[in-house]
């Protein structure tokens, strides 16, 4: 692997539940919790967990939309934390971020077109350059500029929404691409245009994408590497292909055990896995999915099971595996 | 599957007829007002009314202080005293529309005072957040333990009588209303992803509230404060009846009403003129800003 765009080392973001008139904290949302990983220019990082484990607080901490409590986020050999205004605002043009919503994510007394340029606008883009090149993409994405570039955003369906976030986040012309669920909130037909949309303009743009989505097909379909995050921790890390076809953790063997299949061989006659996550603000000790786990042992309740390298590049945070590290060193 | 198959190319010579050019935000509130009947009914009969104030001293017939004690309570139609003269014999007519100008003074600047006021301080309450908006907020709530009449009576009652006292007065009572208002439109949008989507782009806080906020949290302000015009009005004319806001012998409707209330069974008629003047303004105000809610809403 060369070396990485992105590195998240420890990175932590618990939220405070405050509440009374001096606004006292009584308790903490403990979103992300010692999250560790690296991105290789060029590659989609797939991030999978059920809703509420964490995902977007991820998504904005790196991007720096969040302060993390603790951690660090390196980002083109620079720490992101230490970085001034003046330098993060630089630094943002590299990174961007495509969101979930498609309703709450465009400006609805904005343009489209304004929307694109916005951003180009903000770095110092004379206006009529920023809407030549806002115009470029939009046809880019499929949307042509001479018919919905004066649109308001209620006049667009959330497929084409969806195409015009992907155009504003890449009118700077990033590395780094954050997509948080991108694709959710859309139809299926037109989850698969956007897409094979994406992907395109991936290839197309040397892209480096953290692809967020609770959807395995989804991340099957774009990632080249998954991370599997449980209550605000990494479960698992490997290949799609390891994991699809051995993953390790219990969870993570859930997951894929649990995804809707066309295979009549892989239906299922009872759920693997039942019942919410327990509470974020009041996580088990110890490993954090045992209370659900069918082989939780008395020790996965004493201490956080550290990562286990399985091999170059899976690993896995559980202690059935423990042991079998020896078997595959660094 | 075409990434294009949403958008199909359209010759450039179809594009006007299939489209037209689309409205921008204002044009269309503009269009939207002018379907609805009864707002143009109302802003119409506002128009006249405020013309009627202004223009007072050119199209009244008479002097508004010169009363007659021969023709005192004069009934409608009397010649040369079209609607009447009033218990010291002065020219109806002239005193409404004398009285119109104090009326619609006393009940629009406390809402403009408050729309300004109100809008700074809840934006700055809801964008910063924090302590900051417990202590802007938790001191508006005090201003909020009184009823609006009460509030304004006391206020005025410690200043005492005269325009201006009633101007502040009013004022103290819309500023914590629109303050509310405007505190929970900044929260919600605020919080919304294109804010974020902004600050990702590298966004500084100013371009963030000038062409992402305020578009978003103005409209349902100025709603708000034009549904409070009536009842200024209505609040202005009530401490003037009083005996708490403009002083005798000036043209106000709310103390005209009082100091004809005793002739009321001399003759029913010329001391209901200041009301139905009141209830005329206030409710077309009401309609205009049902209206513009209706006009203004911004479709996500």
């Amino acid at each position: 692997m060369s070396a990485p765009l992105l590195s998240v080392r420890g990175l932590r973001k618990h939220f405070p539940i405050r509440s009374g008139l001096l606004l006292r904290t009584h308790a903490w949302v403990r979103a992300v919790d010692d999250v560790s990983f690296s991105v290789a220019p060029e590659e989609t990082l797939g991030v999978v967990g059920e809703s509420g484990c964490g995902k977007s607080t991820l998504a904005r901490l790196i991007l720096r939309l969040l302060e993390p409590d603790a951690g660090a986020v390196t980002f083109l050999g620079e720490d992101l934390r230490s970085a001034g205004r003046a330098r993060l605002k630089r630094l943002r043009r590299d990174m961007q971020l495509v969101f979930q919503d498609p309703h709450a994510s465009l400006n609805p007394r904005m343009t489209i077109e304004d929307a694109v340029a916005f951003g180009l606008t903000v770095h110092g883009t004379a206006r009529r350059e920023a809407r030549a090149r806002a115009w470029r993409l939009l046809e880019r994405v499929g949307l042509d500029p001479r018919l919905y570039g004066r649109r308001y955003p209620h006049e667009l369906s959330g497929g084409q929404r969806q195409r015009v976030n992907i155009a504003r986040a890449l009118v700077l012309d990033p590395k780094l691409l954050v997509l948080d669920e991108p694709v959710s909130g859309l139809d299926k037909s037109v989850q698969a245009q956007v897409l094979n949309l994406l992907q395109e303009l991936k290839a197309e743009r040397a892209l480096t994408c953290v692809f967020i989505s609770h959807d395995l097909n989804v991340i099957e379909y774009v990632s080249g590497r998954v991370l599997v995050m449980y209550l605000g921790q990494v479960v698992e890390t490997g290949s799609v292909d390891a994991l699809a076809e051995s993953p390790k953790h219990p969870y993570t063997q859930a997951l894929f055990a649990s995804a809707p299949t066309m295979d009549p061989s892989r239906r299922l006659e009872r759920p693997p896995i039942t019942g919410d996550p327990p509470n974020p603000v009041n996580p088990p000790s110890g490993c954090r999915f045992r209370t659900r786990c069918a082989y939780a042992m008395p020790r996965c309740a004493e201490a956080v099971p550290p990562p286990i390298l399985l091999a170059s590049d899976h690993a896995v945070a559980c202690y059935l595996y423990d042991g079998e590290a020896a078997l595959a060193p660094v | 599957m075409d990434a294009r198959t949403l958008a199909p190319p359209i010759a450039a010579a179809d594009i006007e007829t299939v489209v037209g050019a689309p409205m921008s935000y204002w044009r269309t509130v503009a269009w939207r007002l002018r379907q609805d009947p009864t707002t143009i009914v109302a802003g119409v009969l506002l128009l006249l009314i405020a013309l009627a104030a202004i223009l007072a001293p050119l199209i009244a017939p008479h002097d508004p202080s010169a009363g007659s004690i021969r023709l005192r309570l004069a009934p409608l139609g009397t010649s040369s005293h079209p609607l009447g003269t009033d218990e010291q014999g002065r020219d109806m007519l002239t005193r409404l529309l004398w009285g119109g100008r104090m009326t619609l003074l006393a009940g629009l600047t406390p809402v403009l005072v408050g729309f300004l006021f109100g809008t700074v301080l809840g934006v700055l309450a809801g964008f910063v957040g924090g302590h900051t908006n417990t202590l802007i907020m938790r001191t508006m709530d005090v201003f909020y333990a009184f009823p609006a009449v009460l509030l304004a009576i006391a206020i005025s009652g410690s200043l005492g009588p005269g325009l201006w006292n009633t101007l502040i007065s009013l004022s103290i009572v819309f500023v914590p209303r629109v303050v509310r208002v405007a505190e929970s439109a900044t929260v919600q949008v605020k919080s919304l992803e294109f804010v974020a989507a902004a600050r990702a782009s590298g966004s500084g806080v100013w371009p963030i509230m000038r062409h992402h906020l305020l578009p978003n949290v103005l409209g349902p302000v100025l709603v708000f404060s034009s549904t409070q015009v009536s009842l200024s009005i209505i609040l202005a004319a009530g401490l003037s009846f009083l005996g708490l806001g403009v002083t005798p012998p000036a043209a106000e409707w709310g103390l005209m009403l009082n100091t004809l209330r005793g002739s009321i069974y001399v003759n029913a008629w010329v001391p209901a003129l200041p009301g139905v003047a009141i209830f005329l303004t206030s409710m077309a105000f009401n309609l205009l800003s049902d209206g513009l809610r209706d006009a203004m809403e911004i479709r996500m």
